[in-house]
């Protein structure tokens, strides 16, 4: 055993986990604050729903696409001079938290927008024959009616966001997939890399299962 | 009393204009059970949409109780909407709610109404629609039926006087539409609420509506009471109706006349004379032998109607027709 995992440092990897876990829950939080209402926002002013405004929905789902065409690795580099601008540094769990939030927010509002897309037409009309406003459609029904869907859109988003923070190691972003960049691939260490990999799985795992767990218990259907 | 004064309604489709109701006149009385009865497409739905502003006309005024409410506000249009109640085809209760806090939902969105008057207000309306055992289930789990009562608890829960019904038992089976017919007869006697109703089957008409409107491509081709249109039609549109809901086709009806003999009449008794010994001491009294070529006896609405489709041959032809007429029989000569 000890020789077959000669190079790993498992200190180093409980670090590194932990750096994951903070980048991922950080924005997770961040990309979910920011999606839901852009999401809710792209549904509203999209054609023939309740605010119906084709230059707003235009302008919006245009940034989103932009946003969401540019690569990861890509959007990692593109973002430094902002995230330095924002935080200060571009290196570390802090430094990769504006550029994953930058990738999953836009993702997540487009998962919102199609599951808003799923509430059945009816509820929407009937909420308004209650003489409901646009708020209280959208806090009384439309939201309590997608929670599910939505719920499904945050283990999504989460588990992207777990491969895109293994990625921020390509900038020096550390957790994960920094120790599997430096280690596994520039060093060769086979060893540590299964031990990353493995990580990462059972990581995406437990999302799955727990989004999976929540969105049974909302589903009311 | 909702009054519509030359109101139409067209879509814009790819630049033009196409128009799903036509200028209509139209009064509602308060009280009334008003039918819209006509096929799919007809332009119900836009009509009974109509007079909740769902779908804002394109020309013309709807005045309810004496209010222009085409001239609202946002704000003016929400508070009249919590006076209107709807309910709908697919019941469109919402999946996230128990039952309880469905019924509770638009009296919560009015913001008018402290915890425990809604509290009291859904305990009164689940027992009126028979749900009190149901308060906490979820929309999923209760039958088509019991989700049609929900859906009619919530419309009346603000205490309307307008309840609009959307093809409220087109997704039922024929038991739970009767017993759902019968709870929108109650409530419309017990608080005088004018419902306005629209269906594509005559028989939900028949059993529970005042007035009928007939539409047909936009447009209210007949509209009265619900005797007169139903056992006279006039318009091609209503005689299809009346027809389809005996199941019989006009095609059918042609053919049994032909093989007939002699004159044939068609009798329509209606209320009391229904149930009098009326052909018998007619027939003896005019020397006329008959036979029957069709025939039923059912209620409309609480009023029992007959309506005899019958063929004579020899007597006195002419005395006979008038003894009928004396005794309140409408006749109509069909050959």
């Amino acid at each position: 055993m000890e020789a077959l995992l000669s190079n790993v440092d498992w200190p180093e990897i409980g670090i590194a986990s932990w750096d994951t876990l903070v980048m991922v829950g950080m924005s997770l939080l961040f990309s979910v604050l920011a999606g839901l209402p852009i999401g809710v926002l792209l549904f509203l002013t999209s054609k023939r729903q309740l605010l119906d405004q084709p230059l707003a929905y235009g302008v919006l789902s245009f940034v989103v696409n932009v946003l969401r065409s540019v690569p990861f690795i890509i959007l990692l580099i593109v973002m430094i001079p902002f995230t330095v601008m924002l935080i200060g540094t571009s290196l570390g769990v802090a430094g990769a938290i504006p550029p994953l939030v930058a990738g999953g927010a836009p993702f997540f509002a487009r998962l919102v927008e199609t599951s808003l897309r799923e509430v059945d037409r009816g509820i929407i009309e009937a909420t308004q024959a209650m003489g409901a406003n646009v708020r209280q459609i959208i806090f009384g029904a439309l939201l309590p009616e997608a929670l599910p869907g939505i719920i499904a859109g945050i283990t999504v988003t989460a588990i992207t966001l777990v491969s895109y923070a293994a990625m921020s190691g390509v900038i020096g972003g550390g957790g994960l997939g920094d120790l599997a960049i430096r280690f596994g691939y520039q060093r060769f260490q086979t060893d540590v890399m299964v031990i990353t990999v493995a990580l990462l799985v059972i990581f995406v795992q437990v999302l799955q299962m727990a989004g999976d767990r929540l969105v049974l218990y909302f589903s009311r259907k | 009393m909702i009054v519509f004064n030359q109101v139409q309604k067209s879509y814009q489709v790819d630049g033009r204009a196409i128009p799903a109701l036509h200028p209509t006149d139209m009064t509602i009385e308060t009280g009334e059970v008003f039918g819209i009865v006509g096929h799919s497409g007809a332009g119900k739905s836009t009509l009974v949409r109509l007079i909740n502003l769902l779908e804002p006309p394109t020309g013309g005024d709807i005045v309810i109780d004496g209010e222009n409410i085409t001239r609202y506000s946002a704000a003016e249009l929400r508070a009249f909407r919590r006076n209107v109640g709807m309910i709908f085809q697919h019941f469109n209760l919402l999946s996230s709610k128990t039952v309880s806090d469905n019924i509770a939902f638009p009296m919560k969105l009015a913001g008018i109404y402290s915890k425990t008057e809604i509290r009291s207000r859904v305990q009164e309306l689940l027992d009126r629609v028979g749900l009190a055992d149901h308060a906490t289930k979820y929309p999923s789990q209760l039958s088509g039926g019991q989700k049609q009562r929900v859906g009619i608890a919530r419309a009346l829960a603000c205490r309307p006087t307008i309840l609009l019904c959307d093809e409220a038992t087109s997704a039922l089976d024929p038991q739970t539409t009767q017993s759902v017919l019968r709870l929108l007869s109650e409530i419309n006697k017990e608080l005088g609420l004018t419902i306005v109703l629209i269906t594509h089957e005559m028989d939900v008409v028949r059993r529970v509506c005042d007035r009928v409107a007939v539409m047909d491509a936009g447009r209210v081709v007949e509209m009265g009471a619900v005797s007169d249109v139903f056992l006279h039609p006039k318009h091609p549109t209503t005689r299809d109706f009346v027809f389809e809901s005996e199941s019989i086709d006009s095609q059918e009806r042609q053919e049994d006349l032909q093989k007939a003999s002699g004159r044939i009449l068609r009798l329509t008794f209606k209320g009391e004379s229904t149930y009098q010994p009326l052909l018998g001491s007619v027939a003896r009294a005019s020397g006329v032998d008959f036979s029957i070529l069709s025939g039923r006896i059912d209620h409309i609405k609480d009023t029992p109607y007959g309506q005899l489709t019958l063929s004579l041959v020899g007597g006195d032809l002419e005395s006979a027709m008038t003894a009928l007429e004396a005794a309140d029989v409408h006749v109509e000569v069909l050959r």
